[in-house]
């Protein structure tokens, strides 16, 4: 039976913000503001939205790289929401993370050798030679040179120092990875490969990766279930098909349309793309109602006044906006129903996704 | 050199012949631009798409003497700009034309303006030196320009700084500015890289609305095939320093020649269609330009590699009406269907 690796509820981090003479909390800029979801075992779940939308913050946060302001997080069976730093250390072989900058990621007076060498000596008693073999067989699997062992970074290209965060991140055979942009500071052919590594290492190994990216595209390839954020919250959780061919919420299908189609004749055809007027608002200052609410095309009065529940409104599709939920459906007159036909055969609402996951066991198995 | 169906010098405004740039480095020489050949004509958009390290950045800052030298050395080729040599100029002749009969819009808002002067200077600056207008006039002009590519309340934020405006607001400024003088070809280098998709679909629309308003020649440089598909009228594709592909942007996606750009448009997953199961990759990595080149500079990550590869470097030449590719391989002369039918 598949059962979620890792289970995340209500996450929140709050970043304080200090000001005036004496250094006082004046606010706090809510990078993660309530986030919940479950990844199974042997899945990747993609997390994409714009910059500054809290996706690295809450991947990071989920490894517990920061002291989280609420919510728990459940790895493996093991809540590490409160746990103090030193207790974590124990964990820490299970969660590894990718960087997002190769070049900022590694050592640069450390040889390769030594960089993927450093979690053995920390978090096992291998002998020298015991390491040494195991570093080897690491840079293998990553598809590197042997010979390459006593070179330092700035000798490798992009794609091989991302490959090199890779076989460090696999060095204490952790089971779950967070993927932090690992391929956005490299070319498009190289960025294929990575990609290609990450995937056949995932077939091998049975590993689970929470792959945040900005590339739609690339997470269309690489995901089994995509969750979509905005302003700090989930808007949008899904199977990836289910995503792609019919989002839901408003944002997710803005995001879509944004995506320049690399083909002309499609281009030409995607005329009626749908084009956000202004910017994001600030994660210290969100709107009163739906975080959404200052750049929505199909905006109601409602999403002003009252922040959207995130609501399973498909088997397995998740949604935070009132177009969706029944309950707000009266305030919308002439509105794109898209969604009635669904709603005969629907499940019931559900708050947390802890069920959305079981109900996706049908097609896991 | 073919230079496609319709080369009339007359409607050519930037004709760039033969261009070679080298760094001059401790370790050595580079050669980032090898024989670089191509012409943008009147109210054109020009995509120039490749890898980092492929040239076409330093070919657009070596055309009007951005580069500093040493270490860069412009080797030898010709730029006309209007039938002007600008490799020729005078420093005194340069500096009128870049921001004037030229604009540039860098990659990075961020960098490219300077944060202790706020946003109604830097634009007003260009005005000021190019049109002679005074403060008045160029401060006029400022919010006609702020207004053109959509800021909301253009006359209160001249005295902004940068830093209170967000990523997409200041690629916007930094289009303002680089469109301040009217220029007969602006160049665009990389200029939604660094932006959100959401933010890139408000440029690319300012983009092409100001195309239909100003009709003036663009260079858009970019990696993003995608933008490129919907934007541009033709695309130079370039590799290792050179062009190795120029067509039309239909037949270039729907009928590449090069090996190297099928490959680049198969490993481009979409967010429509079909998902492959696993991404087509170019093996190997881009090549390092250490000397001139002698052979193709794809050979080494080519499928359809053979001797001849080796020995020469091919040069451009025309496979279809205003469709040229830089390949030795018969597929690279062969239709698609043809060729599938063959294989």
């Amino acid at each position: 039976m598949t059962r979620p690796l890792v289970e995340v509820r209500d996450l929140k981090m709050h970043f304080p913000i200090y000001s005036g003479l004496f250094r006082r909390q004046v606010g706090a800029v809510k990078a993660v503001d309530g986030v919940s979801f479950d990844i199974l075992e042997g899945e990747t779940l993609g997390l994409v939205g714009e910059s500054g939308c809290g996706k690295s913050t809450c991947g990071r946060a989920v490894l517990r790289l920061y002291d989280i302001t609420g919510g728990e997080i459940v790895i493996d069976g093991r809540a590490i929401g409160s746990d103090p730093w030193e207790r974590l250390r124990s964990m820490r072989p299970t969660m590894q993370m990718v960087f997002q900058d190769p070049q900022a990621s590694l050592n640069p007076r450390m040889t390769l050798g030594a960089i993927i060498g450093e979690p053995l000596v920390e978090h096992t008693k291998m002998s020298r030679a015991e390491r040494r073999a195991r570093v080897e067989e690491l840079i293998n699997q990553v598809g590197l040179n042997r010979a390459f062992v006593n070179r330092y970074p700035h000798e490798f290209s992009g794609g091989q120092r991302q490959r090199i965060g890779i076989a460090r991140a696999l060095a204490l055979n952790p089971k779950f990875i967070v993927c932090d942009e690992p391929i956005a500071a490299l070319d498009v052919s190289i960025q294929a490969q990575v990609v290609n590594l990450l995937e056949e290492l995932q077939d091998r190994l049975g590993l689970t990766y929470l792959f945040i990216s900005h590339d739609l595209s690339m997470v269309r390839h690489i995901a089994d279930r995509v969750a979509v954020m905005y302003l700090g919250k989930v808007v949008e959780l899904a199977p990836r098909d289910a995503l792609y061919s019919d989002p839901l919420h408003p944002y997710t299908k803005a995001l879509l349309s944004a995506v320049p189609e690399p083909d002309p004749a499609l281009a030409g055809q995607k005329r009626d793309r749908i084009v956000l007027q202004g910017d994001v608002p600030s994660p210290a200052n969100p709107p009163a109602g739906c975080n959404f609410c200052t750049r929505c095309p199909n905006v109601m009065e409602v999403c002003h006044r009252i922040d959207p529940a995130f609501l399973e409104v498909a088997p397995g599709h998740w949604t935070a906006c009132h177009l969706h939920d029944p309950d707000h459906r009266g305030t919308l007159e002439a509105g794109p129903d898209d969604t009635d036909n669904e709603n005969a055969g629907r499940p019931a609402r559900r708050k947390t996704p802890v069920t959305g996951a079981n109900s996706q066991q049908g097609d896991l198995t | 050199m073919p230079q496609g169906d319709t080369g009339g010098q007359a409607q050519d405004v930037l004709d760039v012949r033969d261009l070679h740039t080298v760094f001059r480095t401790r370790s050595g020489e580079v050669h980032a631009v090898n024989s670089v050949s191509f012409n943008v004509r009147r109210g054109e958009l020009l995509g120039v798409v490749g890898e980092s390290g492929s040239g076409k950045s330093v070919t657009m800052m070596s055309l009007i003497g951005l580069l500093p030298s040493p270490p860069a050395e412009v080797r030898s080729g010709e730029v006309l700009l209007d039938g002007e040599d600008l490799l020729k100029a005078s420093p005194k002749r340069l500096r009128e034309v870049r921001g004037g009969e030229v604009g540039f819009i860098f990659q990075d808002p961020m960098t490219s303006l300077n944060p202790v002067f706020n946003v109604g200077f830097q634009i007003m600056e260009p005005i000021r030196r190019h049109m002679g207008l005074n403060k008045r006039q160029a401060r006029d002009r400022a919010v006609e320009l702020l207004d053109l590519v959509g800021i909301p309340g253009a006359a209160g934020r001249l005295g902004d700084y940068p830093h209170q405006f967000s990523g997409g607001m200041r690629q916007r400024v930094m289009i303002a500015i680089a469109l301040a003088c009217d220029p007969k070809l602006l160049i665009a280098d990389e200029p939604t890289t660094a932006l959100d998709v959401t933010i890139q679909a408000q440029i690319l629309e300012i983009i092409e609305d100001l195309r239909q308003k100003l009709g003036m020649a663009i260079v858009w440089i970019t990696h993003d095939l995608g933008v490129v598909a919907g934007i541009a009228d033709r695309v130079l594709v370039m590799y290792g320093g050179q062009v190795v592909e120029q067509a039309p942007v239909h037949p270039l996606f729907n009928d590449p020649r090069h090996p190297y750009t099928r490959a680049l448009l198969k490993t481009v997953p979409s967010v429509s269609g079909e998902r492959a199961a696993k991404l087509q990759v170019i093996a190997g990595q881009p090549p390092i330009l250490g000397a001139a080149p002698s052979a193709c500079p794809f050979r080494d990550r080519c499928p359809l590699v053979f001797d001849r590869c080796h020995q020469q470097n091919p040069p451009r030449e025309l496979v279809a009406p205003g469709h040229d590719a830089a390949c030795f391989h018969p597929s690279a002369r062969t239709e698609r269907e043809m060729a599938e039918a063959s294989a």
